[in-house]
């Protein structure tokens, strides 16, 4: 942007001199969510280094800093994607129809514990978590119910499982299957991105190499068989919850998608063979001029990256898309109304960010999962942005504006000097042994709490403005303990009428698959098909792969 | 000189949310109490056997997985059976106050919900040690 960026500088003197010294700042820290400190006014010398051809440039083009299309939201809105699972797979098969015929456009399955960790329901360990903060699903019998009466080739399918996701997207296929509709037609996602959950979210099973190694298998099997399918949703989603700051949401979050792009090209495949399939998926946090930042931020440095780094050809390969999910760690429990108000303005961050897919939180979250009507209420939220407020009537609207350009580029300088870090660390693996992601987040999650009690940082109705006394007034969602042994009576059912003979020849032959470092989808699919269950195969690969566990630090 | 303060802070069962545990736990060593953090999937056994093998004074469980109303009776069970009478017993996380106060009427000595100061348990469990030892 050309102006002649000395005469501002001293134009800028002048005005603080003689205009702005008249008005005395607030005594407070004016700062980002993520502590970053933020001037009192920005102007053309900030953006002096920003060429507008090469670093913002037009949506639908490299780098595509303005969104990864031409028209963005003028040509298709998000996908409302509503992220639901509680109790048995037939109550949440009724969230699902429910969901379906209020607008939502897109499934989100959320699994409970036991199934996330790889455990069936019925394991001594799963006690007191079935079906609590998800779906459970221990085998094949449970996804049939989950998709009961819901066409796999009409809807689009998200699933947040990490540890045991080629196990579910072996039972999606099956479900499929018995369907009749082939695997060629599926379209979904499985979270799939393992790195994060040592890094951030700690569920985990097997030690790292072998899990990137069963990652990678389902990369190659989707580049073959589930060509719609998108086989990793890298997160930064959980890395920021677990207290990370924007900029290393934005860093760890792209260095994971880097690693999972060298391991499948150190396994032999092409880059652009596999790289249209992967997506992201991002944290929308409070402070709204630095999340639409860091979105464009993501997207620059993964287009420069795919395409001088990685020599991708393919311009879908060079296109960050990603999902967003407002931040449930912003959430109060206290005054829980204001948690709409809150997730709003983080969604509104995420759509002029041009995000592709979006989850909202509910105001009753920090609590409990939501209601019916909480969940209704955040996907009105969106329905509102997308209709009323006039922000799809244009492409990247902040675009050009001096801050946030200045921030754009502020967050793209910082990740690149993280990653200068990790790979001084020798990789993102390294890195995660020698818990570098853990005492970062860990230090910066304490640094957010102490702002909080210093009051350098104000909640509404945390730390200000609080209401004595105050009653928790909303309804709870609970789980009826019901539903643990509703399952567990089903699984019992499962493991008397499966032919067991099957069962121990499949398990058999994925125990060979793994052991002779074979893909392992073709031996999970067969497994699943003769109703083994997700606790069965997990413990045949634990048996072969070992178990990790992490050393805590705080 | 007295000896300071012991404190184990876990997190039980399959529950991977450790921002809150790493949270506090820093906040009671800064606070002047010696600090034990358990470290992820912890049974409520594994909870009893580190409590009793570090002599503690306090146990401090975090939970955002919904499984309190399961987990939290089983951890004090297994402290009675050991004649763990005078821990006191803390917790922390996602718990609606309705199913708090039932956790505190069958002994938690306090359930800290979202929101909460760190120096409230500081001084919370102070205020417990001194009239223990009064």
């Amino acid at each position: 942007m050309s102006t002649d960026h000395e005469k501002f500088k001293q134009e800028r003197a002048r005005w603080k001199k003689t205009t702005a010294v008249q008005f005395k700042d607030r005594p407070v820290k004016f700062m980002t969510t993520s502590s970053v400190p933020i001037n009192d006014l920005y102007g053309p010398e900030d953006t002096q280094h920003i060429d507008f051809y090469r670093d913002i440039g037009f949506p639908g083009e490299f780098p595509y800093t303005r969104g990864i299309h031409a028209n963005m939201h003028r040509g298709r809105l998000w996908t409302m994607r509503q992220f639901a699972g509680f109790g048995t797979a037939a109550d949440t098969n009724q969230r699902f129809k429910y969901l379906l015929e209020h607008g939502q456009t897109g499934l989100s399955t959320a699994f409970d514990l036991p199934t996330l960790m790889g455990r069936d329901s019925d394991d001594p360990l799963s006690e007191g978590e079935v079906g609590v903060c998800g779906v459970a699903i221990s085998s094949l019998r449970d996804m049939e119910l989950l998709f009961d009466g819901i066409p796999l080739d009409k809807v689009s399918t998200s699933m947040t499982i990490n540890s045991p996701a080629a196990i579910l997207l072996a039972f999606y296929i099956c479900v499929a299957e018995k369907q009749g509709v082939p695997a060629s037609k599926l379209r979904g996602t499985i979270q799939n991105d393992i790195l994060k959950e040592y890094i951030a979210q700690k569920e985990f099973i097997f030690p790292p190499e072998p899990s990137m190694k069963i990652v990678v298998d389902t990369i190659k099997y989707c580049a073959e068989q589930v060509p719609e399918w998108n086989t990793i949703s890298i997160s930064g989603y959980h890395i920021r919850e677990a207290g990370s700051t924007a900029v290393q949401e934005l860093a760890f979050t792209l260095a994971d998608g880097f690693a999972y792009i060298e391991a499948a090209v150190a396994a032999g495949m092409q880059v652009d063979d596999f790289a249209p399939r992967l997506s992201f998926f991002f944290n929308s946090h409070l402070d709204f001029f630095e999340e639409v930042a860091k979105f464009r931020a993501a997207r620059r440095i993964y287009a420069r990256r795919m395409r001088d780094k990685y020599g991708a050809k393919d311009e879908r390969s060079w296109k960050l898309r990603f999902h967003t999910q407002t931040a449930g760690c912003s959430l109060t429990g206290q005054q829980p109304f204001n948690n709409v108000v809150r997730t709003a303005y983080e969604a509104l961050a995420g759509v002029l960010g041009g995000t592709q897919s979006l989850h909202t939180n509910s105001l009753d979250e920090t609590w409990a999962l939501p209601t019916e009507f909480a969940a209704k209420i955040a996907l009105r939220t969106q329905q509102i942005i997308a209709h009323e407020i006039g922000v799809t009537n244009t492409v990247d609207p902040l675009a050009g504006s001096y801050f946030v350009e200045q921030l754009t580029t502020q967050m793209e300088n910082a990740a690149e000097e993280y990653f200068q870090k990790i790979d001084a660390l020798g990789g993102v693996i390294p890195a995660i042994k020698q818990g570098f992601f853990q005492r970062e987040i860990a230090a910066a999650a304490r640094q957010y709490q102490m702002e909080i009690e210093k009051k350098e940082r104000i909640i509404v109705g945390v730390n200000a403005y609080a209401e004595t006394e105050e009653k928790l007034e909303i309804p709870i969602l609970k789980v009826d303990p019901i539903v643990e042994k509703a399952q567990n009576a089903n699984l019992k059912k499962l493991r008397a009428e499966r032919d067991i003979t099957k069962v121990r020849q499949t398990l058999e032959q994925l125990k060979m698959a793994a052991q002779e470092d074979r893909n392992l989808m073709p031996a999970l699919i067969d497994c699943s098909r003769a109703y083994c269950t997700l606790g069965e195969m997990i413990n045949v690969l634990k048996g072969v792969y070992g178990t990790w566990r992490e050393e805590p630090v705080f | 000189m007295q000896r300071k303060i012991r404190v184990l802070v876990g997190k039980v069962g399959l529950d991977g949310h450790d921002r809150g545990a790493k949270v506090i736990a820093s906040a009671l060593r800064d606070g002047g109490f010696e600090v034990i953090y358990s470290g992820l999937h912890q049974t409520p056994e594994m909870i009893a056997e580190a409590a009793l093998q570090e002599d503690v004074d306090v146990i401090g469980i975090s939970l955002l997985s919904g499984a309190h109303m399961t987990l939290f009776p089983r951890i004090m069970e297994l402290m009675k059976k050991n004649q763990m009478d005078d821990v006191l017993l803390l917790g922390g996380g996602t718990i609606p106050p309705e199913e708090a106060k039932q956790l505190e009427g069958m002994g938690v000595g306090k359930i800290f919900g979202p929101g909460t100061d760190t120096r409230d348990i500081v001084e919370f469990i102070r205020h417990w040690a001194a009239t223990r030892v009064a």
